[in-house]
C-alpha cells in the first residue's frame, strides 16, 4: 500500500514541478494578474475611491466585500459545526471519569501566570491595534481577531480553563461570535436602506454630514473589520475550549 | 528576495516537514508544524506579501500549533505508524 502511495506521490509531484514552468516570473509586470484591467482599476483608483494605502485590505472589506462577509460566515459555521459535534453535557459526578491520556499535573505555574498577566494586556492592546490600523498597515480583522482569540487561549492555558470559562463563559462568547456578522450585515443593510447596492459604502455619508464619501467607505471598511474580529476571536477561544476540554467545557489543559 | 536567505529558508522547510511527517511523538511533530508555517510566513515577507503573511503567522504558526497540541493532548501522543 505505501509503494502504491510513493508512486502517486511522485506522480503528482513530477506533473507540478512540469506545471511551474508556465507560471510567470515572480513580479512580472506582464503576467495575467498583473495586465488585466481590473487589477489596474484597484491600483490607480483606490486613493480616490477610498483614500485608504492598503490596497489588499480595500480589495478586501470594500471591492470584495461580499466574498468577506461570508468568509465570515464560513468561520462562524465551522466553529459552530465544532461545537455540535464536541460539545457534551458534563459527566454526573458519580460516574467514573476517564483519566486523560497524559497526566500534565493540575498546578499552575505562579512563574507562568504572572507572566502571562504581564503579557495578556500588552497583547490585546496589540490585536486592537492591528484591527483598528487594519486599513492602513498590514493586519486587519481576521489577524488582529485571531491575535485577540490567542491572548484568550494564552489566559485558559496559563490558569486553567475554568476560570477563563468564567469570564468569557459559553453563552458570551457564541453570542459574540453572532453579534460580528450581524455588525457586518447591518453596514450592507445600512446602504440598502439608504438606496444603494448592499455594502457600497460611499453612500453611508448621508449619515454623518461632515464626512465625505471617501471617508465614509474608509470608516466602513474599519467597521466591517471589527465585526470580523469579534467571530474570529470568539471562534478561535470556542474551538480551543471544545478541543481541550473534550467538549466538556471543564477541566481541560 | 536575497536568494542565499530564499535557499536556507527552503532547505529549512523541507527539513521541517520531513521531521513533521517522521517524528513518533505527535506533540513534537506540532511544534516542528507551526515552525514550518513561521517558515512560510518568511517566505511570503520576503516577496512583499505582508498581509498573507501576518496571516499566516497568526493562524498558522499560532492558533493551529495550540489546536494541534489540545487535541494531542486529548487523543494520543504516539504516532502509530
Amino acid at each position: 500500500m505505501k509503494w502504491i502511495g510513493l508512486i502517486a506521490v511522485i506522480f503528482t509531484g513530477g506533473l507540478l514541478l512540469s506545471a511551474m514552468d508556465d507560471f510567470p516570473n515572480w513580479g512580472d509586470a506582464h503576467s495575467p494578474a498583473n495586465s488585466s484591467p481590473v487589477s489596474q482599476y484597484y491600483i490607480e483608483q483606490t486613493m480616490t475611491d477610498s483614500g485608504v494605502p492598503n490596497m489588499v485590505t480595500a480589495v478586501l472589506a470594500d471591492y470584495r466585500g461580499y466574498d468577506t462577509m461570508f468568509e465570515t460566515v464560513v468561520v462562524l459555521i465551522a466553529g459552530i459545526a465544532i461545537m455540535a459535534i464536541l460539545r457534551v453535557a458534563k459527566q454526573v459526578p458519580g460516574g467514573a471519569k476517564p483519566t486523560p491520556a497524559h497526566e500534565v499535573g493540575d498546578q499552575h505555574d505562579i512563574i507562568i501566570g504572572t507572566t502571562c498577566r504581564l503579557l495578556i494586556p500588552v497583547l490585546q492592546l496589540f490585536a486592537l491595534y492591528v484591527i483598528a490600523h487594519g486599513h492602513h498597515s498590514p493586519g486587519g480583522g481576521f489577524q488582529g481577531g485571531v491575535i485577540l482569540g490567542a491572548s484568550f487561549i494564552l489566559a485558559a492555558i496559563a490558569k486553567g480553563l475554568d476560570p477563563a470559562l468564567q469570564r468569557l463563559p459559553e453563552k458570551r462568547y457564541v453570542k459574540l461570535a453572532f453579534v460580528g456578522v450581524v455588525i457586518y450585515v447591518s453596514f450592507g443593510v445600512a446602504c440598502l436602506i439608504l438606496g444603494e447596492n448592499f455594502l457600497d459604502y460611499g453612500v453611508l455619508h448621508e449619515l454623518l454630514p461632515t464626512m465625505s464619501a471617501e471617508e465614509a467607505r474608509s470608516h466602513s471598511m474599519l467597521g466591517v473589520e471589527i465585526g470580523v474580529a469579534f467571530t474570529v476571536s470568539m471562534i478561535m477561544f470556542a474551538i480551543y475550549a471544545n478541543l481541550a476540554s473534550k467538549g466538556e467545557l471543564e477541566g481541560g489543559l | 528576495m536575497i536568494w542565499q536567505f530564499d535557499i536556507l529558508i527552503l532547505i529549512f522547510l523541507v527539513v521541517t516537514a520531513v521531521i513533521s511527517l517522521q517524528v513518533k511523538d505527535l506533540l513534537a511533530a506540532s511544534m516542528v508544524f507551526g515552525t514550518y508555517s513561521f517558515l512560510i510566513c518568511l517566505l511570503w515577507a520576503g516577496m512583499g506579501a505582508v498581509d498573507v503573511a501576518f496571516t499566516e503567522a497568526t493562524v498558522g504558526a499560532g492558533i493551529s500549533a495550540v489546536i494541534l497540541i489540545a487535541t494531542v493532548y486529548n487523543t494520543r501522543r504516539d504516532s502509530s505508524d
